[in-house]
């Protein structure tokens, strides 16, 4: 189960676009071309220039929506819809505002068809994992956007997806709860030995839990730069204060910067989360 | 608890009122209060009233029943098509606000005198709130909830009950309350033109003969009735977790 980041591929995608058709009838280039391979096991983290396609990456990989050209490979089956094992954490909120915590978290055991006893062991873990034990019976209303994020990802990881797709998930939440949720984050990622894809806009978060980094140039998104981490496995937020740390942070925001203020150059009004 | 108080004191309120109009305006255009309820309790007790309130009730309720399961699938279907919630909710906001009464020779064509006009009449009141506060709802339910049921790869079956409808579930009470008073409104309105049967027909009658008493309590019965069907589906709306 805890095997280290492998060399087999996990995820493949060769030559793979987007392009939207905007209701004026013109054509927005939104992603690629992009070859990637991501390793079996890998924690691999998605820096880019806001609207640069990132979230239009995740929902190829999720299968939500399909590449305009190019292939995608899952497990070494081209995807097809969404496939089995593939679990999102999307950039919205997503908890849903009729059920209760505990609720929102067994929702998709209670669709499988998991049974009653299991779906309430897995859900205690994963709410108390989630620092949301105080709270498993409150509604979304009466939570923080913070906490409601935690809710959404308790929700997909009981799921024990092999693929984990994270659209900056902690975005809402402070500097040290952020540093702190991404340790958690880290030592699930241990203990499941899941593939993880983070999409993040704070290149500390990326550099510190990352295996490897891409970064993504200004619309339309093409990977720019791999930087490998080569951080041991076991690791925590400490690692901020390895020299390496700051190497690898500054060097991404120097690519990103560029990039960054290319996308600001041609931001059109359209452009959103 | 507050709500409850408050809601004591505009009864007390209008009670008050009641009586002070009628010291002004005396027997011919009014009965008072305990007048009412006296000739009401007398009422009660006769069989040509239940005769008369079975009937509406029954009108009332296939009324009922059409505005509320037609409005709600109607809404359904044309919330869940983004280009078809746009399109017609101009066209229903203006049949809404068409004065149903000029419609009524059309639907006494149709259905002729009796129930089924009267449960036309009704739901003809009722369908198209029922249908716009559903319809609304659909269309505003939340992107991310459909892409997140589909990265479960839930069934439609399971979106449409497990998703759309407790998001639309807070909506759809405040439509339902809405189309259940409109109704009622509707079947009465029907039973004073075109039935010899109703609670609707018992006050046109009364009204030939000048028997305010009757007309009075028969409204009093009927507000009481909606008042108290108001209060369970407002309680049911704040049962509901949002
Ligand atoms: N459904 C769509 N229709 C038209 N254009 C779209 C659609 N979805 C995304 N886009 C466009 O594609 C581009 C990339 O969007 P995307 O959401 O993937 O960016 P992003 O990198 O996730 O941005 P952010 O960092 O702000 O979340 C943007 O210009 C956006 O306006
Ligand atoms: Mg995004």
């Amino acid at each position: 189960m805890t095997e280290p980041a492998g060399n087999d591929v996990h995820v493949r995608l060769t030559g793979v676009t987007r392009a939207f058709e905007l209701s004026s009838g013109a054509k927005l280039h939104a992603l690629g071309p992009i070859d990637l391979d991501i390793r079996r096991g890998e924690f691999f983290g998605v820096v880019g220039p806001s609207g640069c396609g990132k979230s239009t990456l995740l929902d190829i990989l999720a299968g939500l929506s399909s590449p305009t050209q190019g292939t995608v490979l899952f497990e070494g089956k081209p995807i097809n819809g969404v496939p089995d094992g593939v679990g999102v954490v999307f950039q919205e909120d997503a908890s849903f505002s009729w059920l209760s915590v505990h609720d929102n978290v067994a929702f998709g055991l209670r669709r499988n068809g998991v049974d009653a006893a299991e779906v309430s062991r897995r859900v205690d873990y994963a709410i108390g994992f989630m620092g949301l034990r105080d709270f498993a019976n409150a509604y979304p209303a009466q939570l923080s956007g913070g906490m409601r994020q935690r809710v959404c990802i308790a929700r997909t990881l009981v799921l024990q997806p092999r693929l984990i797709l994270l659209d900056e998930p902690f975005g809402a939440l402070d500097q040290q709860t952020r540093l702190l949720m991404g340790e958690e984050l880290l030592r699930l990622w241990r203990e499941t030995g899941a593939t993880v894809m983070l999409i993040t806009h704070a290149l500390d978060e990326a550099a510190m839990l990352s295996d490897r980094v891409g970064v993504m140039s200004a619309r339309p998104g093409k990977f720019i730069d791999f930087i490998n981490t080569e951080w041991p496995r076991e690791r925590d937020s400490r690692i901020v204060s390895d020299p390496r740390f700051g190497a690898i942070t500054s060097r991404l925001w120097d690519k990103l910067r560029v990039e960054s203020l290319k996308s600001m150059g041609t931001a059109s009004p359209g452009a959103s989360a | 608890m507050k709500r409850t108080g408050d809601s004591l004191l505009l009864i007390l309120g209008i009670l008050v009122l009641w009586q002070v109009l009628y010291w002004l305006a005396g027997d011919i255009a009014l009965t008072s209060p305990t007048g009412t309820a006296e000739h009401l309790w007398k009422l009660l007790g006769t069989a040509r009233f239940w005769g008369h309130a079975a009937e509406t009730a029954r009108a009332f309720a296939f009324a009922v029943a059409i505005s509320l399961v037609g409005g709600v699938a109607l809404g359904v279907l044309l919330g869940l098509n983004r280009t078809s919630g746009v399109v017609s909710e101009p066209i229903l906001i203006a049949l809404y606000s068409l004065p149903k009464v000029t419609l009524y020779p059309l639907v006494l064509l149709c259905f002729g005198l009796g129930m089924s006009a009267k449960v036309a009449f009704g739901a003809m009141h009722g369908l198209i709130p029922v249908t716009i506060f559903t319809m609304k709802a659909i269309m505003q339910i939340k992107p991310v909830f459909w892409r997140t049921a589909h990265v479960m790869r839930l069934t439609p079956r399971q979106m449409a009950f497990t998703i759309a409808l407790p998001a639309v579930l807070p909506e759809v009470i405040v439509g339902a309350r809405l189309g259940f008073s409109l109704t009622l409104l509707g079947v009465l309105i029907g039973e004073m033109f075109a039935s010899q049967r109703g609670l609707g027909f018992m006050i046109m009658s009364a009204m030939g003969l000048g028997d305010m008493a009757t007309i009075m309590a028969v409204a009093v019965f009927l507000s009481v009735f909606a008042i108290a069907a108001n209060a369970l589906l407002m309680w049911l709306d704040r049962a509901i977790p949002r």
